[in-house]
């Protein structure tokens, strides 16, 4: 039970929590909260390979992951302005009734 | 296994099925910010104390503020009338099962997890910020680039609609 | 003799420690450090409560509290007595468990925040490499306990306060981050210890305070003003201002959560106003060479105080400003100012030392801020200014 395995798993496990997160869900939101949940858990990833890979001097992993923060970050921002301006138009957030491009 | 990442590990996995399973949203906002509070002290464990403090202050600071924002512009806090689940649940928790299977027998059997533990990197700000200056400066302009063009599309996208009413 | 009363309480802490077996000191030192200050700081909330109250009457032309003790100085006591004995009332549609941990995470990371903030020689609980950022970090954390508060109480008037806090907050973190970035800049650390080590001597007689540099003062200027909005003190109190939505996001606590809400916001004041004497006012260090033989921790205090008094004295002075207001003065004026601001500290580091660099920098500073001015007054046409006296 190496620390890397450990990280491995757990940052594996949370991927899939988000993802099933965001395939159940029917609240459009609660589908992004999956999506940051699973970016979130690839950060993780990268920072334990980064920790405990071969050359922790490059700070590769530490790069990767910032510039993965502030993508995610942007992202929320414009999905949320999407799913609002979505809302303002279909009057509901839920996707199962969102639904007019259907056949 | 240490008891300090046990602990995280458990806090972390709780809040994250509590954020995906809650039927109040605002619950699932403030479970999402135990998760990512979680994952800091993961990234503080792991000796990256600069990706930590940065994932405290966008994620906790910025986007759960921003997720909250959008639960009360889109009436998304009252309890809902039908189930909060879709229809095809068990077809979503099964693909989900199977990427953890797959991505849980991939990382058994890898090669990585033989290799010897090193002592914890020394990194401090000033290193990533001559990275960020040297190797990593194209990658930073870009990303200021996309920062601007997401602000200046998230506003448009949500004011657009106000003017055509 | 200088050197001990300086050291007085390493020393003191030093000797504590060494009481516990070996592989506890650590942990018995860091105990003794949080230990120590929220005993000061919490002794300091006190002591503010009253200065604020007596100073606030004596602007408006009446005496504060004068009943408890002399002078009504045991007030804070009282004060005390009264929140802790209070009726705890939970409304009853309310969401209990957020109503109970909002306070919870209002004072957890505001005491956190402290921890960075060098209070005198050596004196810091935890030397951080990005101290600095751990700072703002937690610092952006306590917003959230806003939203929980005025979402929690189930109340259209605290989630409407709740709102207006927010949006208040998170606009003006930008120009609070922005203005910590020049001094950043200069000192080329994100480290508190590092940034008060790099303010150190004198030129001739004035000290080299951040404060003292054209883009510093601009900086500090800014730094304090987002400080006050963001600590929802006046004239930034819109979403906590009694005339306006009873008391914002606490409308609904009573008793010793309402108590821990102001301790929150008080010591997330002062938590800002150390950052900002770390950052532009030399920390610890003595204005003047001759008074270095004052203990650090005693210039450190008494520029605290100082701050304090400065904000209760803008808090007695100026109106409030309304929502629209306060948005466009963080995005229209202070971002640009900031934004500028950057631009001067950057060419007062590659220019060299002499009277050319005063004046471009300062050119960089009040242009701006002129034009700026200019444009966003408008058109309006404003009268004379009428004082009346109450008598």
């Amino acid at each position: 039970m190496t620390p890397l395995l450990c990280y491995l798993l757990v940052s594996a496990l949370l991927f899939a929590i988000g993802l099933a997160g965001a395939l159940t869900r029917r609240n459009a939101i609660m589908v992004l909260i999956g999506i940051e949940l699973m970016l979130n858990a690839a950060n993780l990833n990268f920072i334990a390979f980064w920790r405990y890979g071969p050359n922790p001097q490059a700070l590769t992993g530490v790069m990767f992951v910032i510039f993965s923060i502030a993508v995610g970050a942007a992202e929320a921002a414009v999905g949320l302005a999407l799913i609002i301006s979505i809302y303002w138009h279909y009057r509901t957030t839920n996707l199962d009734q969102i639904d007019s491009m259907k056949g | 296994m240490t008891w300090p990442f046990a602990i995280i590990a458990v806090l972390t996995l709780t809040s994250a099925v509590a954020a995906m399973s809650l039927r109040n949203l605002v619950h699932c906002v403030l479970m999402l910010t135990v998760t990512f509070a979680g994952f800091a002290a993961f990234y503080l464990q792991l000796d990256a104390q600069f990706v930590g403090f940065a994932q405290v202050l966008v994620y906790i600071g910025a986007v759960a503020i921003l997720v909250v924002f959008a639960i009360l512009l889109t009436r998304s806090a009252e309890p809902p009338r039908q189930s909060i689940f879709s229809a095809t649940w068990v077809v979503g928790v099964g693909i989900a099962v199977i990427v953890f299977g797959l991505l849980s027998g991939l990382i058994l059997s890898s090669r990585a997890l033989t290799r010897a533990i090193r002592p914890p990197p020394e990194v401090s700000v000033r290193q990533i910020g001559d990275q960020l200056m040297a190797k990593f400066v194209l990658p930073l302009e870009v990303i200021g680039l996309l920062l601007t063009a997401a602000l200046i599309g998230a506003m448009i996208i949500a004011m657009h609609e106000k003017e055509h009413e | 003799m200088v050197e001990t009363t300086d050291q007085l309480f390493v020393t003191l802490k030093h000797w504590l420690v060494g009481f516990a077996p070996g592989q506890w000191q650590p942990l018995f030192s860091a105990l003794l450090s949080v230990a120590a200050i929220i005993v000061t700081f919490a002794g300091l909330f006190a002591i503010t409560t009253i200065l604020e109250r007596k100073g606030l009457g004596r602007i408006q032309n009446r005496y504060g509290p004068n009943r408890v003790g002399p002078y009504g100085l045991l007030q804070p006591i009282a004060d005390g007595l009264k929140a802790m004995t209070k009726e705890d009332i939970v409304p009853h549609t309310a969401d209990k468990v957020v109503h109970f941990l909002a306070p919870l995470v209002l004072v957890v990371p505001v005491f956190l925040a402290l921890a960075v903030v060098p209070m005198g020689r050596n004196m810091t609980a935890l030397d951080m490499d990005a101290g600095v950022l751990f700072f703002f970090a937690v610092g952006a954390a306590t917003e959230l306990s806003v939203f929980m508060a005025g979402w929690s109480s189930r109340n259209k008037y605290s989630l409407l306060g709740a709102m207006r806090a927010l949006a208040q907050m998170i606009s003006y973190e930008v120009p609070l981050i922005l203005s910590a970035v020049t001094v950043i800049m200069a000192a080329g650390s994100l480290s508190p210890v590092r940034i008060v080590e790099a303010q150190a001597g004198y030129w001739g007689a004035l000290p080299r305070w951040y404060v003292l540099t054209p883009w510093g003062l601009a900086g500090f200027v800014l730094f304090m003003i987002a400080a006050a909005a963001e600590s929802n003190r006046s004239p930034f109190d819109l979403p906590e201002g009694e005339s306006e939505l009873i008391a914002g996001y606490y409308t609904e606590y009573s008793g010793f959560k309402f108590a821990l809400f102001f301790l929150g916001e008080y010591l997330g004041m002062f938590g800002i106003s150390g950052l900002g004497i770390t950052l532009f006012l030399g920390g610890w260090h003595a204005p003047l060479a001759c008074l270095e033989w004052i203990p650090s921790y005693a210039w450190f205090f008494s520029k605290l105080l100082a701050l304090i008094a400065v904000f209760i004295w803008v808090r007695g002075t100026l109106p409030r400003l309304r929502l629209d207001q306060l948005m466009g003065f963080a995005w229209k004026f202070m971002l640009p100012m900031t934004l500028t601001n950057i631009l001067a500290a950057g060419v007062w580091r590659f220019m060299p030392a002499g009277a050319a660099r005063w004046i471009v920098c300062l050119m960089l500073v009040v242009a701006p801020y002129l034009m700026l001015g200019r444009m966003l007054a408008g058109r309006k046409q404003l009268g004379r200014r009428v004082y009346g006296y109450a008598d």
